[in-house]
């Protein structure tokens, strides 16, 4: 109950006005479409740079609870998901707006993804220091298993394509490597002097999530075509309590599958929204009516996908290995203020980790009392012009990644990094792994370089690395994560095949 | 050759490519204990990607929709104008100007409404003149980012 001493720090005016505007503009993100999570997330960074850890880690805690709710306000309404997360929700979501329902279906959103949320919440905070205290007894040989199984993992999990999947990650591991290596005083792989000091986490993280977005705005060109976006009557928020109470099975359904996928690294939010509304239909006494503009449906997405947001912390918090893309952004900003996942954030930054997990419980409260407010507005939210959306975004991928060090040179390695990102992203690489890649690189490097030392006094590198129990179960989670991922991309091939065969 | 195998083709060569440089970099420098790890990660970058090649030339890497030339061409001006802001404008003529600028061209290049319509003008410079305010009173008053000044502003 160690979390309970830590509330205080949660309602310090600063750190509160923070998770407040991190809510509030995560939702009017959320509800922009085109605007993901991931992104939002990293274009916060550079403003944490200039805050505590403890109130920078609120601010992209609260923005990444609150994206996710409010991407469901879009998929409802205008049945374009904000994020991959709401895919489930503009199912049934769309269709009950269609039938004058709006408001209903945004009230029982809100509450669905507050209560899962809540409820994720409480999994992280019971869970982590349980995981905390057995990562204490990991090695240099088992930090750098852990390493790469965060990069096999995500490589292999969150691409559509295995071996691109990897190539990503291995695209991500040789970004880290750039600059100057300050152990054995040698440059490395330095093209240019932007790339002298190596490249910036931040720098890259926006460049890899935001440019690709404001690329693909682009691209659609001058579109007329204007989104009708389904007007919001208003619905009395008792009734939609009530109903919520109603829903028990639903609700539990889709609170227990995205908690339990939120914790599998590499498995992301879209996944945990599809299954909960999959398993809903299986189990719901109504199935025909699911897709119609069906409350359960909505209600078992909406819960998952901010169920997963707690227990994807998990991993990250505990072990480094994040459990969403999201998260391996928050990765970035833990480690840009000098914090490290693992025993270390709970054993010597306890106010930071408690504080942040915390106003993340707090955030969800308030994520459903401002999305309801918001609800009847939200529509003029959703439909806000993507040219200026892509002029906006553009701008503040400039800014941000200018001032992280006011050097030229981190907007040059944003933009190239950005711009190959949107060319990798049409052949089918994905940013998630190369970010990881990027993030544990020199955490894999550093715990190869201290492993070696230990294993050349004592038996050798292949004993040091490859015996021991735990260094044993990591490789073969490294080789399974691979394996799974290379037959279901098999078995999918097979499919597709037979499919075309007899059409 | 399709052409969205050719795309793969290329851009799959284009990886293997890097991988090559990469590993390349990585044995032939010195001192050879900073460039283990980099070794290391070279044999795999090098392997998958040959794999990926191989892949992308039997046609069997199918994965990404390749590039649209439609798209491709909606591009262009908005991509012109973030490569002249970044690498010339910010620098010459200041970094707010040539972002309130390019905030303006972006706004005027994909905005569906007509060049010749008053009013959509009017729009656009009261949209870019709130947002770059907002910008300025964020990054120069609150967070004190000392911008490039060039010969403007």
């Amino acid at each position: 109950m160690e979390f309970l001493s830590y509330f205080g720090g949660v309602f310090e005016p600063t750190a509160f006005l923070l998770l407040l505007g991190g809510t509030i503009g995560g939702l009017i993100l959320g509800a922009t479409p085109g605007l993901s999570p991931t992104m939002a997330v990293a274009l916060l960074i550079p403003f944490t740079f200039h805050l505590s850890p403890t109130q920078g880690l609120i601010l992209l805690g609260a923005a990444y609870t609150s994206t996710v709710a409010g991407g469901a306000v879009s998929a409802i309404l205008l049945k374009i998901p904000g994020a991959p997360a709401n895919i489930a929700t503009a199912l049934d979501g769309n269709a009950m707006a269609k039938n004058g329902e709006g408001a209903r279906a945004l009230h029982l959103s809100f509450l669905s993804s507050g209560i899962g949320g809540v409820i994720g919440v409480l999994l992280l905070i019971f869970l982590t220091p349980v995981l905390a205290q057995w990562a204490l007894a990991f090695g240099p040989s088992h930090l750098f298993w852990m390493a790469i199984l965060g990069v096999t993992v995500i490589g292999s999990l969150d691409s559509r394509s295995f071996v691109k999947g990897l190539l990503s990650g291995c695209i991500g591991l040789w970004l880290s490597m750039i600059g100057f290596d300050d152990n054995l005083g040698a440059q490395r792989f330095i093209f240019t002097d932007s790339l002298a000091g190596g490249i910036n986490i931040i720098a890259a993280l926006i460049g890899l999530f935001a440019i690709p977005q404001v690329l693909d705005m682009f691209s659609k060109g001058r579109n007329s075509s204007v989104i009708e976006a389904i007007e919001v009557p208003k619905q009395a928020f008792m009734e939609s309590l009530r109903e919520i109470m109603r829903s028990g099975r639903s609700l539990s359904i889709g609170t227990i599958f995205g908690s339990i996928i939120g914790l599998i690294p590499g498995v992301g939010g879209q996944i945990a929204g599809l299954v909960a509304y999959d398993q809903a239909k299986k189990f719901s006494p109504d199935k025909e009516k699911f897709g119609t503009g069906h409350p359960e449906g909505l209600i078992a997405a909406e819960s998952a996908n901010n169920a997963m947001v707690g227990p994807s912390l998990v991993p990250l918090l505990t072990l480094s290995i994040p459990g969403s893309p999201t998260a391996a952004v928050l990765l970035g900003g833990l480690i840009i203020h000098g914090i490290f996942p693992g025993s270390d954030l709970f054993d010597n930054h306890p106010q930071v980790a408690w504080t942040f997990i915390n106003s993340m419980l707090i955030g969800q409260i308030l994520m459903v009392i401002f999305g309801i407010y918001t609800a009847s507005w939200a529509a003029h939210i959703a439909r806000a012009p993507v040219p200026i959306m892509a002029a906006a975004v553009m701008v503040l991928a400039l800014f941000g990644a200018y001032s992280v060090q006011q050097s030229m040179g981190d907007v040059y390695v944003m933009l190239s990094l950005g711009v190959g990102m949107f060319f990798l992203e049409k052949f089918g690489f994905s940013a998630a792994p190369l970010v990881l890649g990027l993030i544990l690189g020199p955490i894999a490097e550093s715990n190869f370089t201290t492993g070696s030392l230990i294993a050349n006094a004592q038996d050798g590198p292949i004993i040091y690395f490859m015996t021991g129990t735990l260094n044993l179960f990591l490789i073969v989670l490294v080789v399974a994560s691979i394996g799974y991922s290379f037959w279901s991309n098999m078995m999918h091939g097979k499919m597709a095949k037979a499919e075309r065969a007899t059409s | 050759m399709t052409a969205s195998r050719l795309q793969h083709t290329i851009s799959s060569s284009v990886v293997f490519l890097i991988a090559a440089i990469v590993a390349y970099i990585s044995f032939t420098q010195e001192p050879a204990d900073a460039f283990l790890f980099p070794r290391l990660i070279a044999i795999f970058f090098v392997s998958l990607a040959a794999w990926n090649f191989v892949r992308a030339i039997t046609g069997v890497a199918k994965v990404g929709a390749g590039l649209d030339m439609k798209e491709f061409k909606n591009i262009i001006p908005g991509l012109a104008v973030m490569l002249i802001f970044v690498f010339f404008a910010a620098k010459v003529i200041g970094f707010y100007l040539s972002s309130t600028i390019a905030f303006m061209l972006i706004f005027t290049l994909y905005d569906p409404a007509p060049l010749n319509n008053g009013k959509a003008w009017v729009k656009r410079l009261i949209v870019t003149v709130c947002f770059m305010t907002v910008m300025y009173c964020l990054f120069a008053l609150l967070l004190k980012v000392q911008t490039p000044s060039g010969i403007l502003f």
